[in-house]
């Protein structure tokens, strides 16, 4: 028998009626012991040695306060200590843990990364494209007529009334006129402006098409004069302002400027076929690029490799981040941290509002008896069929509805699990009370004429203390649980703010199940250790309470 | 006895009145921009009635247009009747996909329970008699530790263990791929083959409380007058335990097992959530967050009435297994 073992260092006035006799015999052996031994020390010459200390004096028995004894009791079970002990680190590594961590909560990491990314896309013209002058007389159906009758090969064909002459310049390019009228061209090439959405009219079009095809350098349109290089560029005044080509190269940003070297290595690049190509710009740099061809619109794309800025996500623990980074690029350690601090917050403020509906129902029930404790417990009874879980989840999903932000449905979702958790407090404060209000004690405040809401909350309630922390300590794992599984769900917590909860809700992506173990793993951990720790210490509490119940 | 026993249900009837108004209020009170979207969303469909159509629904089915009590009453009326509308979610009669899934759920929830006896209650029994041992403190220890253990996290393990790495089990469903070609006895054994996961974790997180209560009602009983009684007459340790003391345990434990038979049909939510077993619990959680009215209140009712049945039940299990209870 342990408890006999254990006692025999305790003070004995204190609880009487807890010590087994054969303790307390032994404690009152082992007093005696030491009063002579005491009294040997202090009075070597044996002048006081008959001196006899009273039982309760100071010097003899160190008497201990009923929480002393409690504590004692407690600290000498050693998996509620171990249990205190994982509450301590949790504690720690959630609210000082924050403050240590060198990121924020909702600090996100990025990462370079190479990406291919759309750049460009080439077309070449292979066939004949109209460019209009007139819109009346080159429409559609004119347009055609003209391939028709260039293939033939003839030089002029009847239209709707009117005869088109088909000026043949080169294989590229045919000029059509109605009389004297040039109404549009069919030309291979096209004249690309330089700037991005820029146009030219058709008088430079066509007079730049011309001089290309004869090879000329220079032409006149609009009343300027414009250079014309072999390669097709078109320069005014040394500056560039277009080119004539068989190709149109297209920037897919419209922020990009080609430069003509690159578009001359691009063509050469197309035309030789290669799927790559390095391109080296003024700066210095090399890109590089990869070209494919879509058959379907006759273009080829042409894709940079480029770093780029992107989330960290789910990045593997290192140095930086000692379990990586989570979904959206946030050091898993202090979201850890941090989802500790929403839990724990959580469970304790549900709990109290548990705890003092609880004893002030229980307390009111308990005391009055009667007609008031038949309400009670009938509405307790009614709370007790309250299915709760899926209340939650329906008030949960309204709440979505009604689009509230993180922060008020984290409150909402702790009145809710109070106002739900009270009856089971309110039953046991009721069952103590009843006990209790039945001895002496009681009687004597009622004829000492205390009021009544003192005898309750001042007499009945402290005495229910014991098992009220106990039951609310086990309540506290379970309202973590609760909420853990609420925000796993989605329903509860919400990002931005973390909880264990909702960062294990990860998991329910299979390629985070599978790939990421560090993103899931730890929070469960530590949910199931502080649970675990809250239910060791709430049984080792109960224990160390009631020395009775362990015999 | 029987005098016991009606009053009993009578005070069950009475709370289940009050709960069935507690349900229809909070139905009632959620905020009218919910039941509006959802029946909005409902006539966003295609094929399906208009908006006007399904507000005008709700209207008679949940009598929303009257006051809260008439049309308390009316609904009341209505499900005593058996009339529980058609499910949103489901679109078909409320009845009709309750019977659809719940035997499911109740097959999953008797063998998990089966197990759960099996394990926790001689586990519990041989922590008790052999108190302050290993055995005691590792049973202890397995016991809070299923009591604290997250559902959704366990799952999760069990998920990763033996169905990614150990490629055993499916992740997700109640049937394989290739289960339409399966004859009979091979479809049964897929099923069961994909219940193995979620019933284990059924078991593990339910065994604990059965557990511990079984130690703490045997080891209340160990210390009874009856059996210093026993071990005074020299009655062999063997015949103290299990003829003196386990059948005076099993009193609380049959109270509380018998009480716990009604919540079998109330599906495990989470567990048949997590691995999308069709059972009422998966389909309950569905229907809740799609906003499936008619379901969910359905559902709540239908929990309701399974607690107060199983409160029902463990009271006149508790008069008739002990007689003290009847005399007094």
């Amino acid at each position: 028998m342990s408890d006999n073992k254990d006692m025999k260092y305790e003070a004995t006035p204190v609880y009487p009626h807890s010590v087994p006799q054969k303790a307390a015999r032994r404690h009152a052996e082992k007093l005696t012991e030491d009063a002579v031994k005491n009294s040997s020390a202090s009075a070597p010459n044996g002048d006081d040695s008959n001196e006899q200390y009273s039982l309760n004096d100071d010097r003899r028995v160190q008497v201990l306060s009923p929480g002393a004894l409690v504590a004692k009791r407690f600290f000498r079970n050693r998996l509620a200590v171990t249990g205190m002990v994982i509450l301590l680190l949790m504690f720690l590594f959630s609210f000082v843990g924050g403050i240590i961590s060198p990121y924020k909560q909702d600090q996100k990491f990025y990462r370079i990364d190479q990406q291919v990314k759309d750049y460009a896309a080439v077309i070449h013209n292979e066939d004949l494209v109209y460019t209009v002058a007139d819109a009346d007389l080159f429409r559609g159906p004119v347009q055609a007529q003209t391939l028709l009758n260039i293939m033939r090969g003839n030089e002029s064909f009847d239209y709707n009334g009117s005869t088109y002459d088909l000026e043949k310049v080169n294989d590229g390019l045919y000029v059509v006129r109605v009389g004297d009228k040039v109404v549009g061209l069919a030309n291979r090439e096209t004249v690309s402006a330089s700037d991005v959405g820029g146009s030219f009219s058709f008088d430079f079009t066509m007079n730049a098409l011309l001089a290309h095809a004869n090879e000329e350098d220079s032409f006149e349109a609009d009343g300027k004069t414009f250079e014309l290089g072999k390669d097709g560029v078109i320069t005014a005044g040394g500056e560039e302002v277009g080119y004539v080509s068989e190709y149109i190269i297209r920037p897919v940003m419209s922020d990009v400027f080609l430069s003509r070297d690159f578009k001359t290595q691009l063509i050469d690049a197309v035309e030789a076929k290669d799927s790559e190509f390095n391109f080296k710009d003024e700066n210095g740099e090399t890109y590089e690029y990869v070209l494919s061809f879509d058959a379907a619109k006759n273009t080829w794309n042409v894709k940079q490799e480029k770093d780029t800025r992107v989330f960290d996500t789910y990045a593997s623990p290192s140095k930086e981040h000692w379990l990586g980074t989570d979904r959206n690029g946030m050091d898993m350690l202090t979201r850890l941290m941090y989802g500790g601090r929403v839990s724990l917050i959580i469970g304790f403020i549900v709990v109290i509002i548990e705890s003092v509906l609880g004893v002030i129902l229980g307390g009111i029930s308990g005391y009055f008896g009667g007609w008031i404790d038949n309400l009670i417990m009938r509405i307790v009874d009614i709370f007790y069929c309250i299915p709760s879980l899926p209340l939650i989840i329906i008030l949960g999903a309204a709440m979505d509805a009604a689009n509230l932000d993180s922060y008020t449905r984290m409150l909402y979702l702790m009145l809710i699990l109070g106002f739900l958790g009270w009856p089971s407090i309110a039953r046991m404060v009721r069952g103590q009370i009843l006990s209790l209000r039945e001895q002496e004690f009681m009687t004597a405040t009622e004829s000492c004429g205390i009021s009544v809401p003192k005898r309750i909350f001042k007499h009945l309630v402290p005495n229910v203390i014991p098992q009220l922390i106990v039951i609310m300590t086990m309540g506290l794992g379970s309202t973590i649980i609760t909420e853990a599984t609420l925000s796993f769900l989605g329903l509860g917590v919400r990002f931005p703010f973390a909880s264990w909860g909702n960062i294990i809700n990860d998991v329910n992506d299979t390629f985070v199940l599978t790939n990421y173990w560090f993103i899931w793993i730890p929070a469960g951990v530590l949910l199931l250790a502080t649970v675990l720790a809250f239910n060791i210490v709430g049984d080792g509490l109960r224990d160390a309470f009631d020395p009775k119940m362990k015999r | 006895m029987w005098k016991y026993i009606l009053k009993r249900v009578l005070l069950s009837v009475v709370i289940l009145f009050f709960v069935a108004f507690i349900i229809y209020a909070l139905m009632r009170a959620l905020p009218t921009s919910y039941v509006e979207a959802m029946a909005r969303q409902k006539s966003m469909q295609p094929g399906s009635k208009s908006y006007e159509e399904w507000m005008a629904q709700l209207a008679a089915s949940y009598n929303l247009d009257k006051g809260i009590i008439p049309g308390f009453l009316g609904w009341l009326g209505s499900m005593l009747r058996g009339e529980f509308g058609d499910s949103w979610k489901w679109t078909i009669p409320v009845v009709d996909e309750f019977n659809k899934t719940v035997w499911l759920s109740f097959i999953m929830g008797a063998v998990s329970f089966f197990f759960e006896i099996i394990i926790a209650i001689p586990l519990g029994v041989i922590a008790a008699t052999k108190q302050y041992s290993k055995t005691d403190y590792a049973v202890s220890v397995i016991a809070l530790a299923g009591i604290s253990l997250p559902t959704f996290f366990f799952a999760s393990l069990l998920k990763l263990v033996f169905s990614v790495k150990l490629g055993w089990f499916d992740l997700y469903g109640l049937v394989g791929r290739n289960y339409n070609q399966l004859n009979a006895w091979g479809q049964f054994l897929d099923k069961a083959h994909h219940l193995v996961l979620p019933i284990i974790v059924l078991v593990v997180v339910s065994m604990g409380s059965l557990m511990r209560y079984t130690r703490t009602n045997m080891l209340e009983v160990l210390n009874a007058d009856y059996i210093r009684t026993a071990r005074a007459k020299g009655l062999s340790e063997k015949k103290v335990i299990y003829k003196h003391a386990f059948r005076n345990t099993l009193i609380p434990i049959v109270t509380i097992v018998g009480g716990s038979l009604p919540g079998l049909f109330a599906g495990a939510l989470i567990t048949e959530t997590l691995f999308s077993i069709p059972g009422i619990g998966f389909a309950s959680y569905q229907s809740m967050v799609a906003g499936d009215i008619p379901f969910e209140m359905f559902y709540l009712m239908f929990l309701a009435v399974l607690t107060l049945l199983g409160n029902l039940l463990s009271d006149i299990l508790y008069a008739v297994v002990d007689p003290r209870v009847r005399i007094s």
